[in-house]
């Protein structure tokens, strides 16, 4: 893994250039196609971008992220990069504009190296869903990286960039974060515009940075967050609170129920993180987190609802791929264009919402939203975070979990609250399993304690 | 004994704003303009645009809602109304669902039988579609500089009881929209639209029956003929026995008649859910309180107060207050009168109601471009009150007012057709033609009192036509009373 911070160093003093390292990270692309972790690499642009980066070190008018070799998951517009969520339904797709966060990384300094691999639309946690091929797991080849923002963490991993941007609607930052044993995170709602990213599930969508340490994240964070006037869900930048010290900081602890489901590696990471905290002064305080058994299903019928409308637009109309036929083109187009998962997910939302059925699945799930984020801010009454862990498992073999949908969708038990409620989450690598693995931890935090989040989470 | 039906009416009319931009992005909404060349990737509905809301759609629709009588939600959301449909971009429509910014108001219309009062169940704002083009032989073309207009919908209660109550209600509600500047209200290019809900049911009877929904009613003639046609469809439905269905009709303007567009199993499922990528509508009351203070006079208002400031017959106040722009035409040109008073402003109106709406009419010009001003009609009117010329010389002075900046007087002067009020000349005149005539006068004199008229006609003439024969008149009586000469 490459870091930036420490990458910096090395541009301003003049031992390293950032097209040296852009050249390191194209061939180290090359080298690791086999990982699939990128649809689209933009050598040419990247290198003259890394050019102008130089330019500016040399001439003493480095921005924040000059030379920050940055990888964009492929479902956020890059203007002059093919854009296709990784669906057929998108081939061939040039996005007119350029979203908000990567506008904002570019301004800073950031150079984009390519668009990278995902589950179809952001539906999946293993990337197993992607028209275009698997992305396998540096650590494993044979395993999943997790999803959906599978390829942003793998060219994380595997030093291919030194940042890059995913999307989290129900753990997509966070679970491929820990598969593949780096920092994934995921802002409070609304602190990262959402212009520029393909809306799976609008209301639990958020943007966020992975990269190799909890100070790269933070350095990307700060620069992406911030009202934007094209979101008008967005919210100012947090003030920044004091961060209180981790001597008399009060850390929530799941009780063990909520843990015995979780591999025996992941169980013992998180008593061993557990300790780490109270030696260096933290009060341990154990949390219930309530109504624990709704958040999938509570997460399922908001997201599939918000994905059936979202998704709408891919019609073969106006843009993407058109599927001709002699009856309908836009049935045709998104029969064909839309893989399986996508149609089972948009099927699901349409049926939530219909009429007959739009109480007993729609509303109900938006008074459950309620209750849990009601609980979460309960519980933000006692502790100041919450450690728990990221995924009960490590990364999976490819192909294990691909039959039974449900048990796809139960991996993500560890991270849709957080989605639910719009608050902060990171997740952190504290080392391998006896498999060679990694395994992550997550910290969670009140909304707007985003700072407070990551430097906890560095701690860990 | 045969049954009476009563008609049971609600219309929804949907009025496209005439803001600048439209409601969700900032592409113009200039009508007319190459299809799409107003759009972005907003309004194209691209992967990860959003919209933003227009505030000026907010003001607009809360004056309308206040304008109405409608109580404004201090907060209210945005829902989405699912369909696919090729000229609808995002595969949704932005509008309003559960929680309209405007409920509960009602309007005034005037009616054959007196005033009644029409309640508005809501009023909510939405986005517009496309335009799809079918009637080529080629594929189905789609415009979208449409798509993303802002609209409102507004909804009436069922109080609306004929097709003739249902076309004052929608003059009305036009001529609210115009008065408040914010909609064009011109049925045949679609920035005003029209639904009805029809049902019918024994007079007498409280419950409602089946209702219908006609579309299509693209003019105000078509609204009133599709809305009887409609009725006399279900009364004879029933009256043969059949009930009424639940469907949705299509007006066909070229048959003359309403048939079936679609029945209710086929009726959408919008799927309606909160809008996540909008937040909530915020109307304060110092918001609320500053736009109700700057409503302009409606125009029922001003009717009534035309009747009573101007001293005008009820018709002549409707007639000049139907558009605010000839109404206020009207009341620049009595401000600008030499002579005020009720004489003089009935002038006006019949100067105004003749022939400056002939001229407005024959050259589809609005009153500011009919070729004078008000404070040029205000000159003429007062040359004709003060007697300088006749009324019959007046319509030669309109003519050559037109199109031009002279006031009546220098007109008069140029035309030269100033009335001759000397009374010493005209005594003159009259002593001369009583001269001449001795035998006449003598048969005048002999009781033949009719020939006055012969009398004054000769002075006239004597004059060259320029004489005031008002005031010939009296002189001559005058003379005539005279035992001798």
């Amino acid at each position: 893994m490459i870091s930036f911070t420490e990458d910096r160093q090395r541009f301003l003093d003049g031992s390293l250039s950032v097209s040296q390292r852009v050249e390191q990270c194209l061939a180290a692309i090359a080298n690791q196609a086999q990982l699939n972790a990128f649809l689209h690499v933009d050598a040419d642009g990247v290198r003259a971008a890394a050019a102008a980066s130089d330019e500016r070190y040399r001439a003493g008018l480095a921005r924040p992220l000059e030379g920050c070799i940055l990888a964009v998951k492929d479902n956020m517009s890059v203007k002059g990069m093919p854009m296709t969520c990784a669906s057929r339904i998108l081939e061939g797709f040039m996005p007119l504009y350029t979203a908000t966060a990567v506008e904002r990384l570019i301004d800073a300094g950031a150079v984009v190296i390519g668009k990278t691999n995902m589950d179809e639309f952001a539906m999946g946690s293993s990337n197993e869903t992607s028209a275009y091929g698997v992305v396998r797991n540096p650590h494993d080849p044979s395993r999943v990286p997790g999803g959906s923002s599978g390829g942003s963490a793998v060219a994380v991993a595997a030093g291919l960039c030194h940042a890059s941007l995913g999307s989290d609607t129900g753990g997509s930052i966070r679970q491929p974060a820990a598969f593949c044993g780096v920092v994934g995170f995921k802002p409070t709602y609304g602190v990262v515009s959402r212009y520029g990213l393909t809306a799976f599930a609008s209301s639990l969508d958020h943007v966020g940075p992975f990269a190799p340490t909890m100070a790269d994240a933070q350095a990307v964070f700060d620069v992406m967050a911030g009202a934007d006037a094209m979101d008008s869900t967005s919210v100012p930048t947090p003030e920044a609170q004091p961060m209180p010290p981790i001597d008399g900081l009060k850390v929530g602890v799941l009780e063990e129920s909520y843990i015995t489901g979780c591999d025996q590696d992941i169980q013992d990471a998180y008593a061993a993180a557990i300790e780490k905290l109270r030696q260096m002064g933290a009060t341990i305080v154990p949390v219930q987190l309530q109504h624990e058994q709704a958040w999938v299903p509570t997460y399922f019928i908001l997201a599939t609802a918000e994905a059936s409308s979202n998704l709408a637009r891919f019609d073969g109309v106006r843009y993407g791929k058109r599927f001709e036929s002699d009856v309908d083109i836009v049935t045709e187009t998104r029969s064909r264009g839309f893989g399986t998962e996508v149609q089972r997910r948009i099927m699901l939302g349409t049926y939530v919402l219909s009429s007959g059925y739009h109480d007993a699945y729609y509303t109900r799930a938006q008074k459950a939203r309620r209750l849990i984020a009601d609980m979460y801010n309960n519980v933000f009454t006692q502790v100041d975070v919450i450690l728990l862990p990221t995924t009960p498992t490590s990364a999976f073999e490819i192909g294990a979990k691909q039959s039974d949908p449900v048990a796809m969708w139960l991996s993500d038990y560890y991270t849709v609250s957080a989605n639910i409620a719009g608050i902060p989450a990171v997740s952190v690598p504290v080392g391998t399993d006896t498999a060679g693995l990694p395994i992550g931890l997550q910290v969670q935090g009140p909304v707007f304690a985003d700072a407070m989040v990551l430097a906890v989470a560095a701690q860990v | 004994m045969q049954t009476t039906y009563e008609a049971i009416i609600g219309l929804e009319v949907h009025a496209q704003l005439k803001t600048s931009s439209k409601a969700f992005c900032a592409c113009s909404t200039t009508y007319g303009a190459m299809p799409n060349v107003n759009v972005c990737p907003v309004c194209l509905g691209h992967p990860g645009t959003l919209p933003v809301l227009n505030r000026n759609l907010v003001e607009w629709i809360v004056k309308m809602g206040l304008a109405t009588n409608c109580h404004i939600r201090e907060r209210s959301s945005f829902s989405r109304k699912n369909y696919f449909y090729s000229d609808l971009p995002k595969g949704y429509q932005i509008s309003q669902f559960a929680d309209p910014i405007c409920y509960g108001g009602s309007v005034e219309i005037e009616t054959e039988e007196g005033p009644k009062h029409i309640g508005i169940t809501r009023i909510h704002m939405e986005e517009d579609s496309g335009k799809s083009i079918h009637d080529l032989d080629i594929d189905t073309l789609v415009d979208l500089n449409r798509a993303g207009v802002p609209l409102i919908e507004i909804v009436s209660e069922p109080d609306i009881r004929t097709a003739r109550e249902a076309y004052l209600y929608l003059q009305h509600i036009r001529q609210i929209l115009v008065y408040l500047d914010i909609c064009d209200g011109n049925l045949e290019e679609g920035s005003l639209r029209c639904d009805a809900n029809i049902s019918i049911r024994p007079v007498g009877q409280t419950t409602f029956g089946t209702k219908t929904e006609v579309k299509n009613l693209n003019s105000f003639r078509n609204v009133e003929k599709a809305i009887q046609f409609e009725i006399a469809r279900q009364i004879a439905l029933v009256e043969g026995g059949a009930a009424v269905q639940q469907v949705t009709m299509l007006w066909d303007a070229s048959r003359q008649e309403t048939r079936v567009m679609r029945s209710k199993e086929q009726a959408h499922d919008y799927r309606y859910f909160a809008e996540p990528d909008l937040v909530h509508v915020v109307v304060d009351e110092s918001w609320k309180q500053r736009l109700h203070s700057a409503l302009p006079e409606l125009g029922l208002a001003k009717r009534r107060r035309f009747v009573s400031q101007f001293g005008l017959p009820a018709y002549d106040a409707a007639v000049l207050t139907d558009d605010a722009e000839v109404a206020a035409w009207y009341e620049a040109s009595c401000a600008h009168l030499n002579a005020q008073g009720p004489e003089a402003y009935k002038a006006v109106s019949n100067w105004i109601m003749t022939d400056v709406m002939r001229i407005m009419g024959q050259n589809k010009v609005s009153i500011s471009n009919a070729g004078l001003s008000p404070e040029q009609l205000a000159s003429l009117v007062d040359v004709v009150q003060d007697g300088t010329i006749s009324s019959k010389s007046a319509k030669d002075v309109f003519a050559a007012m037109l199109g031009t900046t002279k006031t009546a007087s220098e007109l008069v002067q140029e035309l030269g057709l100033r009335q001759e009020s000397d009374e010493g000349l005209l005594r003159q005149l009259v002593e001369d033609v009583l001269r001449d005539n001795p035998d006449n006068l003598e048969k005048y004199r002999g009781g033949k009192s009719n020939l006055l008229g012969f009398f004054v006609g000769q002075v006239i003439k004597r004059s060259g036509g320029s004489a005031n024969p008002a005031l010939v008149t009296s002189i001559m009586k005058e003379a005539l009373e005279q035992p001798t000469m």
